[in-house]
């Protein structure tokens, strides 16, 4: 049986661990080692070594809640075991009902961004308002200042929301571009053995 | 089939294709938002449904929907379709392929975002507005009320009124110059403005002039000036008309 999640107080890491785990319980957002740090008073390096006891702790199949490392920071989230409890208990309002065009507006956002409505109806070839409105309504992008080469135009870039619920470390974990567009190379030799017969 | 009859229900448009074109030629209805793959999926159905190939349906919806396309093109890159124009059939394959490739990448990537959200979906977390960090209130530093009071005090005197004075610039009547004027013709019947005036102020010498202007278009008083700045003489009217007669008679 594994041992009861609690921790002996004569370890000084152990009381850190205890605090750290208060502050992740009453945070809305994921804290950074930083932020855990400031928060409880403490060395950051020491934090990390805290946060490795918690996320021991709360764990997969040992606790209903875990411990993740997600949107750059650290964060607790149900177990996915009780996610059918949870989703009788509540909506995920930012994910419902995502359509192509604004998945593929997210995609845009997410590689390019900062960018602007103008990039996204460039890529795409269908005006992005209605996607990009949708998707600020529901938090996974926002307002990133004015493009002012662009005529002032708005630009968007994903926030830490989507991170979250697609549960990333950071954007650095998307796939790399250079890994995607499988078969473009053969659009470009067809295009370019019709422009071929048409020189001829 | 009438393709022009076509019933289209498009987010951006619901009704029939001849109503969208003539929407599209008179610029009511914006090409950008409207998903021509739709229009053809609609056709397509349509041509399913009567199950026979019919072949004039066929050749007058690829005309159509050909321009369309073509229009719809034009529009995403207006100011790139004189350059695009100009390019050899290798280069504009090439940028051809630039722009499917890089689009081609971004629905891989919103394929990749879906799948992530779906083996992703089970995670539930808490979100909440609450603000991170306490806001740390500005604190002021003490300070005594009587000396605000005091502050306030100063700035509750009205401030002495300014004065005007400089600005007064005291508009004798012309009545006054006009009265002046018919007493000096009483006594001689001719003088000579700068001599009568020239003693006066600025502002008096010219209300005394408006005096002038209106005894000569009452009829009064005739004016001479030899040449521009010579004195200005002035004669009654009568004095005037006896002199010519006097001259004529002699």
């Amino acid at each position: 049986m594994d041992a009861p999640l609690r921790l002996i107080a004569s370890n000084p890491l152990d009381q850190l661990a205890r605090t750290v785990e208060a502050l992740l319980v009453v945070a809305s957002a994921p804290l950074t080692a930083q932020e855990l740090a400031e928060a409880a008073a403490d060395d950051p390096e020491r934090v990390e070594a805290a946060l490795g006891l918690v996320g021991e702790r709360y764990r997969e199949g040992r606790s209903g809640i875990v411990l993740e490392h997600v949107a750059g920071g650290w964060a607790f989230r149900a177990s996915r075991e009780a996610a059918e409890a949870c989703a009788r208990l509540i909506e995920k309002p930012a994910q419902r009902n995502l359509s192509q065009a604004a998945l593929e507006t997210l995609a845009i956002v997410a590689y390019l961004g900062p960018c602007t409505r103008p990039d996204v109806t460039r890529i795409r070839g269908v005006a992005a308002d209605s996607a990009v409105a949708s998707l600020l309504e529901r938090g996974l992008i926002s307002e990133a200042g004015r493009d002012e080469e662009a005529g002032g135009a708005i630009r968007y870039r994903t926030t830490p929301l989507f991170e979250r619920v697609f549960g990333l470390e950071s954007l650095s974990e998307l796939p790399r571009l250079d890994d995607l567009g499988a078969g473009v190379d053969e659009i470009r030799d067809r295009l370019h053995a019709v422009a071929e017969k048409r020189t001829a | 089939m009438i393709v022009r009859e076509l019933e289209l229900d498009l987010d951006a448009f619901e009704g029939p294709f001849d109503l969208l074109l003539t929407l599209v030629l008179k610029d009511e209805l914006d090409l950008v938002e409207l998903d021509v793959a739709a229009i053809v999926l609609a056709f397509l159905e349509r041509l399913f449904e009567r199950d026979e190939l019919d072949l004039d349906a066929c050749g007058e919806f690829l005309v159509l929907i050909s321009a369309l396309l073509e229009l719809k093109a034009r529009g995403l890159f207006p100011e790139e379709a004189a350059e695009l124009a100009e390019l050899e059939p290798e280069q504009a394959a090439e940028e051809l392929a630039r722009r499917l490739a890089e689009y081609r990448r971004m629905k891989e990537a919103a394929g990749w975002l879906r799948e992530r959200l779906e083996v992703e979906g089970d995670r539930y977390f808490r979100i909440g507005p609450a603000p991170l960090a306490p806001r740390v209130e500005p604190t002021l530093a003490p300070h005594d009320p009587a000396r605000l009071a005091a502050a306030l005090r100063v700035l509750a005197i009205p401030p002495p009124e300014v004065s005007l004075a400089h600005m007064a610039l005291r508009f004798p009547p012309v009545v006054q110059f006009l009265e002046r004027f018919r007493l000096v013709l009483k006594r001689r019947s001719r003088f000579d403005f700068d001599q009568e005036v020239g003693e006066l102020s600025r502002i008096e010498q010219a209300v005394a002039f408006l005096a002038l202007l209106e005894l000569r278009r009452e009829g009064e008083i005739s004016i001479e000036q030899a040449a521009p700045f010579a004195p200005i003489r002035i004669s009654r009217s009568d004095v005037e008309r006896e002199d010519s007669w006097t001259l004529r008679s002699a």
